[in-house]
């Protein structure tokens, strides 16, 4: 169990980082949604891994950390929005740029003050 | 309980969503909302500051649960001087955008209000999962800002400020977690007490999780590597949002002081003051990296930008030190380098106002229409960012010299920022004489300076001379905020001392 999971973390977190280094906008967003899964099972984790359990005292044997878990719900719900926006902004900078590089590769003349 | 210290997170809170629901409103009554509000929060700021003065340390924990369970705002000397320095600045970056620069109005209030309810909660919380909360309300707040105008620059250095701050949001998360799985707690001052008892087997992946804390807070105080991103977003960002943002980096500068002092700091057992081999080289090739991008750059505001990490480099350099008087220094340093550069934002943008087509380009463009005025301005301002006597530059350089008297590494500091001061004279000397000096024999046809606008400059720079002449007090209260930084001791018990009020039941 320990293995798998961090065998899917470690691809989940490779795959993002390989897709965050590419030059264009969208493998970039691809690979920050990828890194975000990453980060949410590392911390569902962090509260170790007990299959079966309840996260309320005294119902069975023993009990799972319910934190991480409340935590994972708040980094889920913030990734999601900062997801959104920067989808829009990486639309908007399509529209305005002219091409969907992160660079944008701007002439000067259309440098505005 | 005193339920003062929540005000300045609830505060900007009510104010941004009732302008929210202003939508539309005569702009007249927007700005009126918003300025009434940062009046407010002036007054709050000053009561915390007043009442963190003395040596009580206010613990209060949201929804009455205890700590270490519940989140806990914590009022220490430094938290309530980082809320005041902010909400002074905003003061001022507010003052000049009702004064006609804040089109269009209606996003630029409230967003700049949600901005400083993360800005805020970010200094007094004493929880990190909270923290990264905070952080993620000020960043997207700041996103917004900084596209606030629109336009392809904005959009472009908008575009790598989101994507690098979100990278570092996952870096901040893997972090939490981490530490979270070690200590079993997220509460700082419960955190500081198990980091201590740190065992040899688990120091390994301590260290991994507070020098990743430490990419994560460098990235948003802009230390080097990772401070790419900041001088074409501060330099394309409209003026108001510019002086603000001179807090953001402040954000990444307090968080590394929390918790490198607090947690990881001299108490910190197997792990006690481990990002300082890192922060003292990096403080310094900062500093050196600031000041050539001063000296290399084109545009005034992209000059004015590398300024802050200037100033980034000398705060860090003081915090690598830790000691009492390096910190203390530090901390002067840091009220100083806020204000001074936002009013240098601010003068920027009248100034290429008068220059029309040439704009901020350090380059020989039409005579001024008010040459003598902003002249004056922006040689006060200069000297007060470079460190000349007697403005308050001056004092947070030689207090940060005299506190690094002691070891090997005085020689370094003192050549650094010796040497920085001479390249930012060089600099800014380039600039101002190409913008003030060489112009061409016409006068661009533009109008003249807002008066209240140009007043809140002015009022912006006295303030560095209210510094450097009521230093004895400010100095007073920075050496017994260092105090209390370096007997972490102090806030831990504050904190977990702290009861939950009897007879109050959670639903």
């Amino acid at each position: 169990m320990e293995v798998l999971v961090a065998v899917v973390i470690a691809v989940l977190t490779s795959c993002g980082v390989y897709l965050l280094l590419r030059g264009r906008t969208f493998p970039i967003i691809l690979g920050l949604t990828l890194l975000t899964y990453a980060v949410n099972l590392f911390i569902f984790v962090s509260g170790r891994l007990n299959p079966g359990q309840s996260t309320i005292i005294g119902v069975g044997e023993g009990y799972t950390d319910p934190l991480p878990q409340a935590l994972v719900l708040t980094a889920i719900v913030i990734s999601f929005a900062m997801t959104a926006f920067v989808m829009v902004l990486a639309l908007r900078a399509r529209a305005e740029l002219g091409n969907d590089h992160v660079d944008g590769r701007i002439k000067v003349e259309d440098v505005k003050p | 309980m005193n339920h003062l210290i929540i005000a300045p997170v609830l505060l900007p809170l009510l104010t941004a969503i009732l302008l929210l629901l202003g939508t539309g409103r005569p702009l007249r009554v927007q700005r009126s909302i918003s300025f009434l509000s940062i009046i407010a929060q002036l007054g709050v700021a000053t009561a915390l500051l007043a009442s963190a003065a003395g040596s009580t340390i206010t613990v209060y924990a949201l929804g009455n649960w205890a700590p270490p369970f519940g989140i806990v705002l914590v009022l220490d000397r430094l938290s309530a001087l980082m809320v005041f320095v902010t909400v002074v600045l905003a003061f001022f970056s507010l003052w000049y955008a009702v004064r006609g620069n804040d089109k269009p109005a209606d996003s630029l209030h409230s967003v700049l209000h949600f901005l400083l309810m993360g800005v805020n909660g970010a200094f007094l919380t004493g929880d990190l999962f909270n923290l990264f909360v905070f952080f993620e309300v000020l960043l997207i707040s700041s996103y917004t800002l900084l596209l606030h105008g629109g336009g392809a620059a904005r959009i472009k250095s908008g575009l790598h400020y989101v994507l690098l701050n979100l990278v570092g949001s996952s870096l901040f998360l893997i972090a939490a977690a981490l530490l979270y799985g070690l200590t079993g707690t997220l509460n700082m001052a419960d955190m500081a007490n198990k980091v201590a008892q740190t065992t040899a087997e688990e120091a390994p992946l301590m260290n991994a999780a507070a020098l990743l804390l430490l990419v994560v807070f460098g990235l948003k105080a802009a230390m080097v590597p990772l401070y790419f991103w900041l001088p074409r977003a501060y330099a394309s960002a409209s003026a108001p949002v510019a002086a603000m943002f001179c807090i953001m980096t402040k954000i990444g500068v307090y968080s590394i002081i929390r918790m490198y002092t607090l947690v990881f700091g001299d108490t910190g057992g197997a792990v006690a003051n481990l990002a300082e081999p890192w922060l003292w080289p990096l403080s310094l090739i900062t500093l050196g990296f600031g000041v050539a991008g001063a000296l290399a750059a084109r545009e005034l505001r992209l000059q004015i930008a590398y300024l802050v990490v200037v100033s980034v480099g000398t705060m860090l350099a003081g915090i690598a030190l830790n000691t009492e008087q390096a910190l203390s220094a530090t901390m002067y340093y840091l009220i100083h380098s806020t204000w001074v550069c936002s009013a240098l934002f601010l003068l920027a943008d009248i100034i290429v106002r008068q220059r029309g087509a040439t704009s901020d380009r350090i380059i020989t463009g039409p005579a001024l229409r008010q040459p003598v005025k902003l002249g004056a301005l922006f040689f006060i301002a200069a000297a007060a960012v470079i460190g000349m006597p007697p403005l308050s530059g001056f004092i947070g350089k030689v207090m940060l010299m005299q506190a690094a008297t002691t070891d090997e590494r005085t020689f370094w500091l003192w050549f650094m920022l010796l040497a920085a001061g001479f390249v930012t004279i060089t600099a800014l000397s380039r600039s101002g004489s190409t913008i003030f000096w060489r112009t061409e024999n016409r006068v661009a046809k533009v109008d003249k300076a807002d008066r209240g606008a140009l007043l809140a400059v002015i009022t912006m720079l006295a303030l560095s001379l209210v510094l450097s002449f009521g230093g004895n007090a400010v100095v007073a209260y920075t050496d017994a905020l260092a105090q209390q930084l370096k007997n972490p001791d102090i806030y831990t018990q504050a904190v977990l001392s702290h009861q939950a009020i009897p007879g109050v039941h959670h639903e």
